[in-house]
């Protein structure tokens, strides 16, 4: 369409000729924290808990997978493709169904289900914050349509916050064509600014610390 | 000042609980921002304002280079970048794209830049059905409305008024309870994206040296519009480049905090192409519409090319003492508040509503809450300046000039100075027993005066003049 159009008047409106090199931009600005493990996992499970979101840290494999066993219930759930979900056995779990690489059956698998179970590539302490990666192992209707998720987080995964995430991944797309960060529940407050949660996405939240 | 212009603000004026809706909801927002900027909780507050000013300048002052990079980067992960010069192009494309793929049903998800160009009309006509999916824009939507606030869309609407829309167009049983309402069009809503053959997002950023877009959204909406549909095309001003990933550091953390006292929006989408190989789903397309629409106009004014470093958090508005009183409706065009005082005139022509850059007090609260540092007092200033010019080109302000002149020249002669101004106190005795003056004498018929006055009150005048005073003193 109207690609030299635009180009060349963004070049004259700016007194620019085509191809003409630029100055450095600005250096970036990253600012991260000095926090040991045991702090960040004490301000991450905070925050989210802050948000009306729910944690538990485990202490053993056994012990993620009973937590997960007790918020489903056997109900129909969806799990991801994540290594520590089939480690923990959570996979095996009645109700759950793993493994669908179809992306109409997992869409559809998704929109019935009653939980959306995934690992965490990353997750963030000062906001409550978790990354995901769309990859094979994770999709990304798992997290959005049931309306509640549940994450598992390896805890070496946990960082300061969004500036240590984007300094040990300054280019994400290189990785994936997704990757969303998740703080809480799916909320809103378009009516009298009154905050009702899941009106999309999951309005449950559930973060396993391993 | 255009009569429609008057006549909205004295309508806004006129509606106690509009009034107490619009007051509630920005002092809400206000306070959120306040305590999520505070050195308590943001102790870096000033200097990312400073970054984010400069990382703008910088890209906006060599936008075409980073428009090439993103394009480059974005067609590297398998998506197209198209470029449109107005609305027209942007609907021609999406229809066009549309009628390939067979497709009858688009989601979109909230958008501003969309809302420039009236897109859903514009698809609508050709009888493609195109759903809006944040929960504000929905019901703004199905009352056939503008946004009231550009992050806050249905600010204006009560429960009740909720209720009655749900029940007229979707014909649900009447609920008057949030909760349930908010439930009613998630169901609604839910079909829609499982059945959407395409999704429209706009774009919060955009990221040159990824070829990325970044959608910030507390719903989920956003992430559905672009993941369910097999085709998503993002639409953004030229304007949202940002250079580097990395700088999402400086400006998430600003947005969320100034727009709604967030730390995080919920969720924080960072999107480049289509589904890859091997990923299990997302779109199979992928399309960025970068729309100009009067945006190079913009960029051409060097004194005001920095109304386009606003990224749209809508914290003026909240601040503004203006936009609290005469709210989002009274503006004439979609973008309301201190930003839409400054973008509407440079964008449609300073014609199109000569009273806008005046609808202000000049508080400068706006510049100081806008996390980008847009100095918008400044060109609110130079925009009445550009109005003035332009009647005067027209010969419509030679009442204006007489009237200055006359002023002039009574400035220049102390005693008559003194004895006009002596005149307009005697003239103008306050009325409403307040101390306020807020119409002309009823002896005294001048229209630019009762213009005047209907806008604004006076205090009235004290017993002795300044004159009178000083020389008591001596
Ligand atoms: S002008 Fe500044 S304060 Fe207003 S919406 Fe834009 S970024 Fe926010």
């Amino acid at each position: 369409m109207s690609r030299e159009h635009v180009l060349h008047k963004v070049r004259t409106a700016l007194g620019r000729s085509t191809g003409q090199p630029v100055d450095q931009p600005p250096p970036v600005r990253l600012n991260i924290p000095a926090a040991g493990i045991e702090s960040r996992i004490a301000v991450f499970c905070e925050r989210i808990e802050a948000l009306a979101g729910h944690t538990h840290r485990a202490a053993s494999l056994e012990g993620a997978r009973s937590y997960v066993e007790g918020v489903l219930a056997g109900r129909k759930s969806a799990a991801s493709n994540a290594p520590i979900l089939r480690q923990c056995g959570i996979t095996a779990l009645p109700g759950v169904e793993s493994g669908v690489m179809d992306p109409v059956a997992l869409r559809a698998l998704c929109a019935s289900a009653a939980c959306g179970i995934t690992g965490a590539d990353y997750a963030l302490a000062d906001t409550g914050t978790l990354v995901m990666l769309a990859s094979p192992q994770e999709a990304r209707l798992i997290s959005l349509l049931p309306p509640v998720h549940i994450a598992l987080v390896e805890r070496g995964r946990l960082l300061t916050g969004l500036d240590e995430l984007l300094s040990i991944l300054p280019f994400p797309a290189e990785q994936t064509s997704s990757m969303v960060l998740i703080t809480g529940p799916s909320r809103t407050a378009d009516i009298e600014q009154i905050l009702v949660r899941g009106v999309h996405g999951p309005g449950e939240i559930h973060v396993v610390v391993v | 000042m255009s009569a429609i212009f008057d006549e909205k603000i004295h309508q806004t004026l006129a509606d106690s609980k509009l009034q107490l809706a619009i007051f509630a909801a920005t002092g809400r927002l206000m306070e959120k921002r306040r305590k999520a900027v505070n050195a308590d909780a943001c102790p870096d507050y000033q200097e990312l304002r400073t970054q984010a000013h400069e990382v703008k300048r910088h890209t906006i002052d060599h936008l075409d280079y980073y428009l090439e990079l993103f394009e480059r980067n974005v067609s590297a992960h398998g998506g197209r970048v198209v470029y449109c010069k107005d609305g027209t192009e942007v609907a021609d494309f999406v229809l066009g794209l549309a009628r390939q793929r067979r497709a009858s049903l688009i989601v979109k998800s909230k958008s501003m830049t969309t809302e420039e160009v009236d897109l859903n009309e514009r698809l609508e006509h050709h009888q493609l059905e195109s759903v809006e999916t944040d929960l504000g824009e929905y019901l703004i939507q199905l009352a056939h409305e503008r946004p009231y606030h550009i992050v806050a869309p249905a600010l204006h609407k009560t429960k009740e008024q909720v209720a009655d829309l749900l029940t007229e167009r979707l014909g649900v049983p009447r609920e008057t309870v949030i909760e349930k309402q908010t439930m009613i069009a998630r169901a609604v809503l839910r079909e829609k994206f499982l059945a959407a053959d395409i999704g429209i997002s706009g774009a919060n950023f955009l990221v040159a040296d990824s070829g990325a877009i970044v959608l910030v959204e507390n719903e989920g909406n956003a992430r559905l519009t672009t993941s369910a549909p097999k085709v998503h095309i993002a639409i953004a001003g030229i304007e949202k480049m940002i250079p580097r990933a990395q700088d999402l550091a400086v400006f998430l953390r600003l947005l969320g905090r100034s727009a709604t006292g967030q730390p995080l929006t919920v969720y924080t989408s960072f999107l480049s192409g289509p589904r890859r190989g091997d990923e299990i789903d997302g779109p199979d397309e992928f399309y960025v519409v970068l729309l100009d629409n009067g945006r190079t106009k913009v960029l051409a004014d060097r004194e005001k090319r920095e109304s386009l470093y606003c990224i749209r958090c809508g914290a003026c508005l909240n601040h503004c003492p203006v936009y609290r009183k005469i709210g989002g409706h009274s503006f004439p065009w979609v973008y309301s508040g201190p930003i839409g005082a400054i973008l509407t005139p440079q964008f449609l022509g300073v014609n199109h509503e000569p009273g806008l850059p005046f609808a202000s007090s000049l508080c400068g609260a706006c510049a100081e809450v806008c996390p980008v540092k847009i100095d918008i007092p400044k060109i609110l200033l130079d925009l009445r300046s550009d109005v003035k010019k332009s009647e005067e080109r027209e010969g419509a302000s030679r009442l204006e000039r007489f009237a200055f002149r006359a002023w002039a020249w009574v400035m220049r002669h102390p005693r008559l100075y003194e004895m006009a101004g002596m005149a307009a106190a005697s003239l103008a005795p306050s009325r409403d027993g307040g101390g306020w003056v807020r119409s002309a004498p009823s002896g005294i018929k001048v229209a630019p005066l009762d213009a005047w006055l209907s806008q604004r009150d006076l205090p009235s005048a004290p017993a002795k003049s300044f004159r009178q005073l000083w020389r008591e003193r001596r």
